[in-house]
């Protein structure tokens, strides 16, 4: 099929190196000692544990709970026990730690009941429901959760669907193989997402450096009878960034303010996306396994289906490294990054291992200043200008970053790439980007506390305020009684019955207090100590002589007469009395 | 004649411009000082009352009276910078040392219930009443210390917030130095 492609500013073409991984078929991994499970593994809310150390739990059953709309269940990943759930570090460059549910398989791989749904007949909040609930997230790299993005904008009509089978990262190969091996469940998933977003047309995009799985895609696409066309788009790193493949694909541009592209009519998702959604709404299967590669510095570099949890360290063993690999790099050699330690789990974002040593990532010579040669701005594919933003953000200058739209920034590594002088410009953006994040929290903090603050004055203000108008009240009252008695005593000279009726009235007033006194007193008196029954004979003997004691020695008035001081203290401690 | 149309004419014009300006200084009227938000924008808002004055605001006004720049703690040395930076003013060294943004917490097991720490907190930070058990809402806490000397029994000590994956911040690049031999580094010398 024939159809126009546009292109977008910039790219580039780093050595592919996607042959090493691509000729073997997808293989099992094996069943690793021990699954780690951050809870947190898509963008939104961290998903709250649902099971306790101990509990023993089924491939597939739900251990986190999504916490709102945007956020995924996460599962256990095969049947065993629950170790613990504690601190452990996640993939993230920070190498800090989150909360991650620890489980040990006990090899029987035992799966849970699972409730396939029927899309066509369900409603489709149902169906967004089943989706969060079996943890479908973006596969291609943000993990945004996939229900999110299914719901097209109010009063934007939904142009294009497009699904993202571009890989145009170097060393990656598992949506490749993907789309080669399982091609028919990838055109049912994206049948699924058609009929849920009721888009005009359905674009596959994938670069032309993998032609098998573009024959694979056709092939399926013609067996299902679906009317979705295959496009083979030109491979130039960053193609497989979502606005780039929209703009090669429908030739639009999407603003960097716009937060979804939804909002104009086009909606992306990766084809392992496709994949689990139909795996979770034909199977029932929540998204407990991913496809990745695992390359680099290895002898079998190949694609494994693997388990989400799984130590990456045991699964590098598999492809069996050479020894003098010194780290494993999570993602491609543009955005990826070193994990902290091999013990770091496999989440649902990782599409890629890469077993790293100097051969192939040689170390960077050391950072020369910028001769404002412009290749990074040539290169950018967001038609940005790096060595500004970079100027700006080395000076901490972050308001004028924000002028040339550091947030549109993807960190592609283009910039970084084709710089001569070997600045780490995405460094310098992802620094410049997460200081003004921080600075907006700031911000934020300080404002509340402002605004609570003067509330806090404002309200003790009017406290006083209201406390001295009471008092002033009071003393109106006060003086207009004074000043009635006054003339009821004027009055009273002529008649001197009147006297006689407020004295009764006090007296039946008092009598009332002395009555209520005295039941308080009686009541008292009543409550008999509770473990006093049934003694035996010589056990009431004990007691009564140790009462008869207290009474020689005044104990019991003294208890009574003690509880009275300790009384008085606590009522001072009341600030309000 | 010429002369006095040209008097009139410049006449007319002042009393034209004259009540445009006076119309213009009543119309657009600025109430307040602009500085001083402008500075208090750049306070963090602790309401500690370190500085000396009662809040941010009152020290945003001694600022733009004259008062130095460098008595906010909670600021640090780059709210110091930032104020210099809008007035113009010399950069000068913090006058308290520099501490992590904290926030306090009570120990719940000590605490006695006696509302001390609740009238002192300046945004409303804590909740409890008389007798019950109090606790800080960490998210509204500013880290001022200011229920720390009312409570009695000593149970709110500052904790400095950890650093987790939600506030983790990407490190300013850092260029790594390199050892270059003594003959090489000449040889770059000469050559330069």
């Amino acid at each position: 099929m024939l159809m126009d492609l546009f292109k977008f500013k910039g790219g580039v073409k780093p050595p592919s190196n996607k042959l090493q991984s691509n000729h073997l078929p997808i293989a099992q991994a094996p069943m690793p000692s021990r699954l780690v499970m951050p809870l947190h593994q898509s963008i939104g809310g961290t998903p709250r544990p649902i099971v306790a150390a101990g509990d023993h739990v089924l491939k597939g059953q739900m251990i986190g709970e999504a916490d709102g709309w945007i956020s995924a269940a996460v599962h256990a990943p095969t049947s065993g026990t629950v170790v613990e759930v504690a601190m452990h570090v996640r993939p993230h460059p920070s190498g800090l730690d989150s909360l991650c549910v620890v489980i040990e398989p006990d090899g029987k791989d035992e799966w849970i009941a699972r409730t396939p749904i029927d899309h066509n007949a369900a409603a489709p909040a149902d169906v967004f429901h089943h989706l969060q609930q079996c943890g479908i997230v973006g596969l291609g790299g943000a993990g945004f959760p996939a229900h999110g993005k299914l719901t097209p904008t109010k009063g934007v009509p939904m142009d294009e669907l497009i699904i993202n089978g571009a890989e145009c990262e170097p060393f990656i190969t598992c949506d490749d193989l993907l789309m080669r091996e399982r091609a028919d469940e990838v055109v049912r998933g994206i049948a699924v997402f058609r009929d849920l977003l009721q888009p005009k047309k359905v674009l596959i995009g994938i670069e032309d450096n993998k032609p098998e799985a573009i024959a694979a895609m056709r092939a399926a696409v013609d067996a299902l009878n679906e009317p979705f066309s295959v496009v083979a788009v030109p491979t130039l790193y960053p193609a497989g960034g979502a606005k780039q493949l929209i703009r090669v694909l429908t030739g639009k541009e999407v603003p960097g303010s716009m937060r979804s592209t939804a909002d104009m009519g086009v909606q992306v998702f990766n084809v392992g996306t496709a994949y689990s959604a139909w795996r979770a709404i034909a199977h029932g299967e929540p998204l407990i396994s991913r496809i990745l590669t695992v390359t680099g510095n290895v002898h079998a570099p190949r694609n494994y289906e693997v388990l989400i949890g799984t130590p990456m360290g045991e699964l590098l063993a598999l492809a069996q490294p050479h020894p003098d690999t010194d780290g494993i790099l999570m993602g491609g050699p543009m955005m990826g990054f070193l994990i902290p330690n091999p013990q770091v789990p496999v989440v649902k974002t990782t599409n890629c291992l890469i077993a790293h040593d100097d051969r192939l990532f040689p170390p960077k010579a050391p950072e020369m200043p910028c001769i404002r040669c412009g290749a990074c701005a040539r290169a950018c594919p967001h038609e940005l200008q790096p060595f500004e933003m970079y100027w700006f953000s080395r000076a901490k200058n972050f308001g004028k970053t924000q002028e040339y739209n550091i947030f549109d920034c993807i960190e592609c590594g283009c910039c970084s790439y084709v710089c001569p002088s070997r600045i780490p410009l995405v460094q310098y953006f992802r620094f410049a980007k997460s200081e003004i994040w921080a600075r907006e929290r700031e911000k934020n903090a300080s404002d509340q506390a402002k605004a609570r603050f003067e509330f806090k004055q404002l309200r003790e203000e009017r406290e006083k305020a209201d406390k001295a108008e009471k008092l002033a009240k009071a003393a109106a009252a006060q003086a207009a009684k004074k000043a009635a008695e006054a003339a009821a005593a004027a009055a009273e000279s002529g008649a001197d019955a009147a006297v006689a009726t407020p004295a009764p009235e006090m007296d039946a007033k008092r009598a009332a207090i002395e009555a209520a006194m005295a039941r308080a007193k009686a009541q008292r008196e009543a409550v008999q100590p509770k473990n006093t029954e049934h003694l035996a004979p010589d056990q009431q003997k004990a007691a009564d002589e140790i009462e008869a004691r207290r009474v020689a020695a005044h104990l019991i008035e003294d208890r009574v007469s003690s509880e009275e001081a300790t009384a008085a203290p606590t009522a001072q401690l009341d600030p309000k009395s | 004649m010429d002369i006095l149309l040209a008097i009139a004419i410049m006449a007319l014009g002042a009393v034209v411009l004259g009540a445009l300006l006076g119309f213009a200084s009543i119309k657009f009227k600025v109430e307040g000082d602009p500085l001083v938000e402008k500075v208090e924008a750049i306070l963090p808002q602790t309401q500690c009352g370190q500085c000396g004055f009662p809040g941010c605001k009152p020290y945003a006004e001694a600022i733009v009276n004259g008062e130095e720049i460098n008595k906010c703690p909670p600021g640090g040395s780059e709210g110091v910078q930032r104020l210099a930076d809008l007035l113009g003013r010399e950069v000068k060294p913090l006058d308290a040392e520099e501490k992590p943004k904290q926030i306090a917490i009570i120990d719940e097991n000590t605490c006695i219930g006696c509302t001390l720490c609740i009238q002192s907190c300046p945004v409303d930070a804590i909740v409890g009443a008389a007798k019950q058990m109090h606790t800080i809402i960490a998210q509204q806490c500013t880290g001022c210390e200011l229920c720390l000397p009312p409570c009695p029994v000593e149970c709110i000590h500052m904790a400095v917030i950890p650093e987790t994956i939600d506030n983790w911040k990407w490190k300013y690049p850092v260029v790594a130095m390199q050892v270059v031999a003594a003959d090489k580094a000449a040889a770059i010398k000469e050559a330069a």
